[in-house]
């Protein structure tokens, strides 16, 4: 199905939680809603299952206006962040649930329950409640009661929040081959840019009831239509370093000034804010066309494989991420380097100039 | 502050126990040191929270002592042994204003005026609650809440040591990179013994001087962030820290050759003296990082066939499949990762054995 929301807005009391959605979801499509919390991620997706109706604007369902429909007549299911199952039946009929509701036969019900189950690894629990289970295997068996539907429609929102941090890593590996297999279209809210990474597919990125930007999700990593978008999908978070474009060179801040070659052959004067990831940001030097900047020490975070770096360029705080375990004593200057070529330039409304050219990330 | 003794702490929320699998926690044996910035990891139900219970005497333990700089605390209550708890969610007075929620534990242990007002300011000014000093904590934020609540373990000078128990799980992931830096800042300037549970690798590994790993009851591995990636004491370890976890392949040693289905993965001298004293299920384990990804034939390379390339930003995951076994690499993003097949080194400075999921070298 190809799903089409029109100039969706969702007002309460006067409250905007969601304004002047426009989006279209292809068939098979795979989609991540990413924003901070109360971006308007679940409000969203609310409005696409049928639960509740927006304030203005049409939704679509190929090409037929489904607006006021309600989502017992739509092909739609949903998993919350907190596991919901019925306490009282078995994981078995919790999973045939939606199957007993469209009225089919016992025997093709304990087929597609067992074959569903399965693919979540709780086959073997079908006889207990949800109470005698861990979390994982609550949200496996509400997963499942989506899956289970074959709907056109799987809308899934934080699903793995509530979980360990390993098991969340299991399960989103195995919930992506679960995707790929099916037609259905598929829209996953998260908070975290590692999750929305992993995940694949298209991003749509969200703030304050708003899209933001929307598009595949490697290109919207690589290129962040606003500073706003780069701070929501950075994590670390982005550094950023006011300066400005003058006599032929760019200049951040006092000290660091760079050429303008590459992507910012083109910048003309004016003042502007630069943007760097902090995996770009180096202890040692790795390319010719690094610069090198002196840099305060404020604390260093060792994450066993790698060091995240506070360091303190002229009242700035900023954040390198270096491979390795690095001790660094607080107050030490260091030295850091940064390719040119690394570099998100924005303009003083926040809005992208340039971004780094394909050729930076392959080092050719 | 304190230094926190365990000696010989086994519990058991059973009334009658008889097996060792019943204990929640299964005879731990440890120190905790005066100043230490200290993370319990492990995955729900391993015990960590039991552990952190008996710590601050919400729980008496079935067997064992609990000892504070010395005196034996096992029967104290939390009050009687001047801890300070953060929770997952904040726990304040909702009615009161920051002020009062920070100047409540003195009060409560009758310290004069003066010295209240002087400690809430000192401590407001660390946290920067200052600004929103006078206003009711009902209205604020959830980080600015689990602020005020670690606010009021650090006005206590005469604090044992501070717990946090999962306390980041309401915070969105920026303001949980604020916060941590505030922790370890705080735990840098004054050396407050602090103790911090969680299940998020990072978190622990950012925070703390030794994380204390726990898997079913027992504590399987206490060591540096460092330790804990480059030489996991336990195969458990060597999956749950790192993302992906480490990979592990069975093999057989013959000489200074492992063979995993047939292929030959040569060992440094070193692992291979080692490993002919193994006894057990022998396993090579690397570390995705690690794994050498070529994309042609190299010498002392096993070609491997490339299932699925994920770009994730900052790196590219593949996952490859080697004599039927899956394996995953990390490759760096300037990397250009490989087409259908692979062929794959493993340097020996990197490869670890274990022997029935305990490291051997």
């Amino acid at each position: 199905m190809v799903l089409v929301l029109q100039s969706v807005d969702k007002i309460v009391r006067r409250e905007v939680h969601l304004k002047d959605v426009q989006l279209e979801f292809a068939p098979g499509s795979r989609h991540v809603i990413l924003g901070r919390t109360l971006a308007g991620k679940t409000s969203l997706l609310r409005i696409m299952a049928g639960l509740d109706r927006p304030s203005c604007g049409r939704i679509l369902v190929d090409d037929r206006d489904v607006t006021g429909v309600t989502v017992r007549k739509r092909s739609v299911a949903m998993v919350y962040q907190q596991f919901i199952n019925y306490p009282s039946l078995t994981v078995f009929d919790n999973i045939a649930s939606p199957l007993k509701l469209a009225g089919l036969s016992k025997s093709e019900i304990d087929r597609r329950v067992r074959e569903t189950a399965a693919i979540l690894h709780i086959d073997n629990l079908l006889d207990r409640l949800p109470a005698e289970l861990s979390g994982g295997q609550q949200q496996r068996t509400a997963i499942a009661r989506a899956l289970v539907k074959e709907t056109q429609l799987l809308l899934l929102d934080e699903p793995l929040v509530n979980l360990d941090y390993k098991l969340r890593e299991e399960l989103r590996t195995e919930l992506q081959q679960i995707f790929e297999r099916r037609s259905a279209v598929v829209v996953y809210t998260t908070t975290e840019p590692a999750e929305a990474l992993m995940l694949g597919g298209n991003i749509v990125v969200m703030d304050e009831g708003r899209i933001l930007q929307a598009g595949p999700t490697p290109e919207v990593y690589r290129h962040p239509a606003t500073m706003r978008v780069a701070e929501i999908f950075s994590d670390p978070p982005i550094n950023f370093i006011k300066g400005r474009v003058h006599d032929k060179q760019a200049q951040l801040g006092e000290a660091i000034r760079l050429p303008l070659n590459g992507h910012m052959a083109q910048l003309s004067s004016g003042p502007y804010i630069f943007g760097v990831r902090c995996n770009h940001l180096f202890l040692k030097s790795t390319s010719p066309n690094d610069v090198a900047v002196q840099v305060m020490v404020e604390l260093c975070e060792i994450n066993g494989s790698e060091t995240f770096i506070h360091i303190d360029y002229e009242n700035t705080r900023l954040v390198v991420q270096d491979d390795g375990v690095h001790q660094l004593k607080i107050g030490r200057g260091i030295t850091v380097y940064v390719n040119p070529c690394h570099f998100f330039v924005y303009d003083p409304e926040g809005k992208l100039v340039t971004s780094p050219d394909q050729t930076c990330y392959t080092g050719t | 502050m304190a230094c926190i003794d365990m000696r010989e702490v086994a519990h058991s929320y059973l009334p009658k126990t008889q097996k060792l699998e019943q204990y929640a926690l299964k005879r731990i044996h440890m120190t905790w040191k005066d100043g230490g910035a200290y993370a319990l990891l492990g995955p729900s139900g391993c015990g960590k929270t039991t552990m952190l219970n008996l710590i601050s005497g919400l729980l008496k333990p079935s067997q064992g002592q609990v000892l504070y700089n010395g005196s034996d605390v096992t029967g104290l209550p939390p009050e009687k042994r001047n801890i300070a708890q953060v929770f997952q969610f904040p726990v304040l007075y909702d009615t009161m204003s920051v002020a009062e929620n920070l100047a409540f534990p003195l009060r409560n242990r009758a310290v004069p005026p003066d010295r209240i007002r002087q400690r809430v300011a000192e401590v407001a000014d660390m946290l920067d609650l200052t600004p929103v000093l006078h206003r009711k904590a009902a209205g604020l934020s959830a980080d600015a809440k689990q602020k005020i609540s670690l606010g009021r373990g650090l006005v206590r000078s005469d604090v044992a040591a501070i717990l946090f128990d999962e306390p980041l799980t309401v915070i969105d992931p920026h303001l949980k990179w604020q916060l941590r830096r505030k922790l370890k800042e705080i735990q840098e300037r004054f050396h407050t013994t602090m103790i911090y549970v969680t299940h998020d690798q990072v978190e622990a590994m950012t925070f703390a001087e030794q994380i204390v790993v726990m898997y079913e009851g027992e504590v399987v591995q206490v060591g540096t962030p460092e330790e804990l990636f480059e030489k996991p004491g336990h195969k458990f370890v060597g999956y749950f820290i790192g993302s992906p976890g480490m990979n592990f392949l069975p093999c057989r040693v013959r000489g200074n050759v492992a063979e995993v289905d047939g292929v030959a993965v040569r060992l440094d001298d070193r692992t291979a003296d080692l490993a002919a004293k193994a006894r057990g299920t022998l396993e090579l384990g690397i570390r995705p990082m690690y794994l050498e990804v070529n994309l042609e034939a190299v010498e002392g390379a096993l070609p491997a066939d490339v299932k699925t390339v994920e770009d994730q930003g900052s790196c590219k995951i593949v996952t490859l499949s080697l004599g039927g076994h899956i394996l995953r690499a990390r490759l760096p993003e300037e990397q250009r990762p490989p087409h259908q097949k692979a062929w794959l080194r493993f340097p020996p400075e990197w490869t670890r054995l274990f022997a029935d999921g305990r490291l051997v070298g």
